[in-house]
């Protein structure tokens, strides 16, 4: 190429990035003079339509009362994913994950304060989910409870536990379930455990593609699943394609939310940020979130949805002795899961 | 464009404008772009001592994942090494209709986010699919085992054969084909001792692009793989596994043995070409 040429590319290239600079600088101005306040909030992947409703409430709302202006961002990936990104640095100024030990991670780092699980209610928890068994209309396995899982040539989808939050709850749910029954000890719910996964044919990498594995590939005979994604896919996809099975016990699924106070602190959010927690617990918020299928904690706002939310038997995480002890001892490289996969490997 | 017309000078006379600045830009961009993340992904399972990597080189599962990447990957490029030759032949000597389109298509797996391809494939071959519904009668099921991971490294690893071997294709004159069809050799005998010897080289490196490729390779595999330890896990998820368990030096001692089992591949591969060329070259003197 001729310097001349290069020369009038370069002009050009330069050009080309002062216009685009200068473009951008009157956008941001333009963007941070109208949003006064931006909160971010890094979620994990379920609660995307979720949370765009309570963001939208959440904004009109502070309109009405103060006059000021938030918005509130949404970041969704899988549970794990986000809270790494958040390690990494991503400016989140909440987080509401799939587990209490994603954001335990957070507080082990100093981003989040050590005894955030108490400084909200419900274990700051404010809504709240179950694992149920999806299958298809009519329940042609004729599937009940766990036991059902582990008949005959019944194949089970279920996300990988080390690679999916979700999955986990499934996991402990059916480890729980196992536990509870009459004589039961850790060695016949690992036995259990054991014989559950020689059904399960794939192990998706996360909770939504194990609901497409069984939704739109029909694989497998019942799907265990989060009690907000099977309703979702019942709804959305067809009351006539599939029937929602309560098994007889199951784990109390808690997404907890925590103020990021390293981030919000730094952002000068913190007040607005705990005002966003505190507003997830209104009856306000806890209606959307029945809404999106999630099971409110507030008792009132429970009772007006009762209808939709079967009743069912729960044992929750604590009664395990807390997300650290579990993940250490069924999720950790060699662990129970891992134990369970290197025996018929 | 504007230098598309300007007359280009010779290179040997002139040398590249700015050589300097072309030479600072290119070694910045390539330390920016591949060294610096290459060091700290070399350096980062020694951070916690020797115990990640010894503890790492002890794991099963790992070795599991690695022969289940390794054999699929070799597998594919295997099969994908005489269906690219058949295509790229196809593509520079017969004047098809719609030559162009098939063209385009060929590159299309470099463009496709692989997660659409995993998803579209699993779908494809997945028990309800076109094809995984009539193969499943036959009792043959791909999606969701290691003829899954197979299909998948297929079908990102053909445009590396097909884009090595075309140019070189095109390249060869037909007046070498017939004149050795002049000479009395069957068209077999033409292919086998004529066409393909020329082609060997850029083969092997279409092959050894399409097996490193294949080891790396994740979002399209995962979907189709069922993902069981030990069976049709790949290494890269077990990467993304030991991510999950906020392990750090664990996923990188894998990345690190998966980079070194590449970077040896992509040499043998190199080593492995020249020879053959070099067999080439003296077997024509």
């Amino acid at each position: 190429m001729p310097p001349d040429t290069l020369s009038a590319l370069s002009r050009r290239a330069l050009l080309v990035g002062g216009l685009a600079c200068a473009g951008s600088a009157t956008f941001l101005r333009g963007t941070s003079a109208r949003a006064a306040t931006t909160l971010l909030n890094v979620s994990y992947d379920p609660t995307r339509e979720l949370y765009r409703e309570i963001n939208a409430a959440f904004s009109e709302n502070e309109k009405n009362s103060s006059g000021s202006s938030v918005t509130v961002r949404t970041s969704n990936g899988g549970s794990g994913a986000q809270a790494r990104s958040v390690m990494e640095g991503a400016p989140a100024d909440i987080v509401s994950l799939g587990l209490a030990r994603d954001i335990d991670m957070l507080a082990q780092k100093g981003l989040v304060a050590a005894d955030w699980q108490g400084r909200l209610p419900h274990n700051s928890t404010p809504f709240t989910s179950t694992i149920v068994f999806l299958v298809r209309k009519g329940n042609p396995k004729a599937i009940h409870d766990w036991t059902d899982l582990v008949h005959g040539d019944v194949q089970v989808v279920t996300p990988n536990p080390k690679t999916s939050g979700g999955a986990r709850w499934n996991y402990l749910a059916a480890w729980g379930w196992a536990l509870h029954q009459t004589g039961g000890t850790d060695a016949s719910a690992r036995a259990y455990l054991q014989e559950l996964f020689q059904h399960v044919p794939v192990l998706d990498a996360g909770a939504r593609g194990a609901t497409n594995s069984f939704v739109q590939r029909g694989l497998g005979d019942v799907l265990i699943a989060w009690e907000n994604e099977a309703l979702l896919a019942t709804h959305e996809l067809g009351p006539d394609r599939f029937d929602i099975i309560v098994p007889s016990l199951s784990v109390l699924a808690e997404p907890p939310v925590a103020l990021v106070d390293h981030n919000a602190s730094t952002h000068g959010t913190t007040a607005i940020a705990q005002d966003y927690l505190e507003f997830l617990y209104t009856p306000q918020a806890q209606d959307i979130a029945a809404k999106h299928y999630f099971r409110p904690t507030d008792s009132t706002v429970a009772r007006s949805h009762a209808a939709e939310f079967p009743k069912v038997k729960t044992f929750d995480i604590a009664s395990l002795g807390g997300w650290a002890a579990v993940q250490k001892r069924h999720f950790a490289a060699g662990g129970i899961f891992d134990q369970i996969y290197t025996q018929h490997g | 464009m504007a230098e598309a017309t300007m007359p280009v000078r010779s290179r040997t006379s002139d040398p590249l404008p700015g050589f300097r600045l072309a030479l600072f830009s290119t070694l910045l961009w390539i330390g920016l772009i591949v060294a610096l993340p290459l060091a700290a992904l070399v350096l980062r399972p020694w951070q916690e001592g020797l115990g990640a990597m010894t503890t790492a080189l002890h794991d099963g599962r790992m070795f599991a994942a690695l022969r289940v990447s390794f054999v699929t990957a070799f597998i594919a490029a295997l099969i994908n090494v005489p269906v690219g030759l058949l295509l790229t032949w196809t593509l520079v000597r017969v004047r098809l209709p719609g030559r162009r389109i098939v063209d385009a298509l060929i590159d299309l797996p470099f463009a496709i986010p692989t997660a659409v391809t995993g998803i579209t494939l699993a779908t494809l071959y997945g028990p309800q699919g076109w094809l995984g519904k009539p193969l499943a009668h036959l009792g043959i099921s791909i999606a969701y085992s290691t003829a899954g991971i197979v299909v998948a490294l297929m079908f990102v690893g053909l445009p590396f054969i097909v884009r090595s071997v075309e140019p070189v294709l095109r390249g060869l004159p037909p007046e070498q084909e017939e004149a050795a069809g002049l000479l009395g050799a069957s068209s077999w005998q033409t292919v086998w001792r004529v066409v393909l010897p020329s082609l060997l080289p850029a083969t092997v490196s279409g092959f050894g692009l399409a097996f490193a490729r294949g080891i790396g390779e994740y979002g399209s595999v995962i979907f189709i793989a069922g993902n069981q330890p030990f069976r049709t896990e790949i290494a890269p998820l077990l990467v993304v596994v030991r991510l999950q368990e906020f392990d750090y030096a664990g996923a990188t001692s894998i990345a690190f043995i998966l980079l070194v089992a590449s970077m040896l591949c992509l040499a043998g591969v190199a080593m492995l070409r020249r020879r053959v060329a070099r067999g080439l070259i003296s077997g024509v003197n």
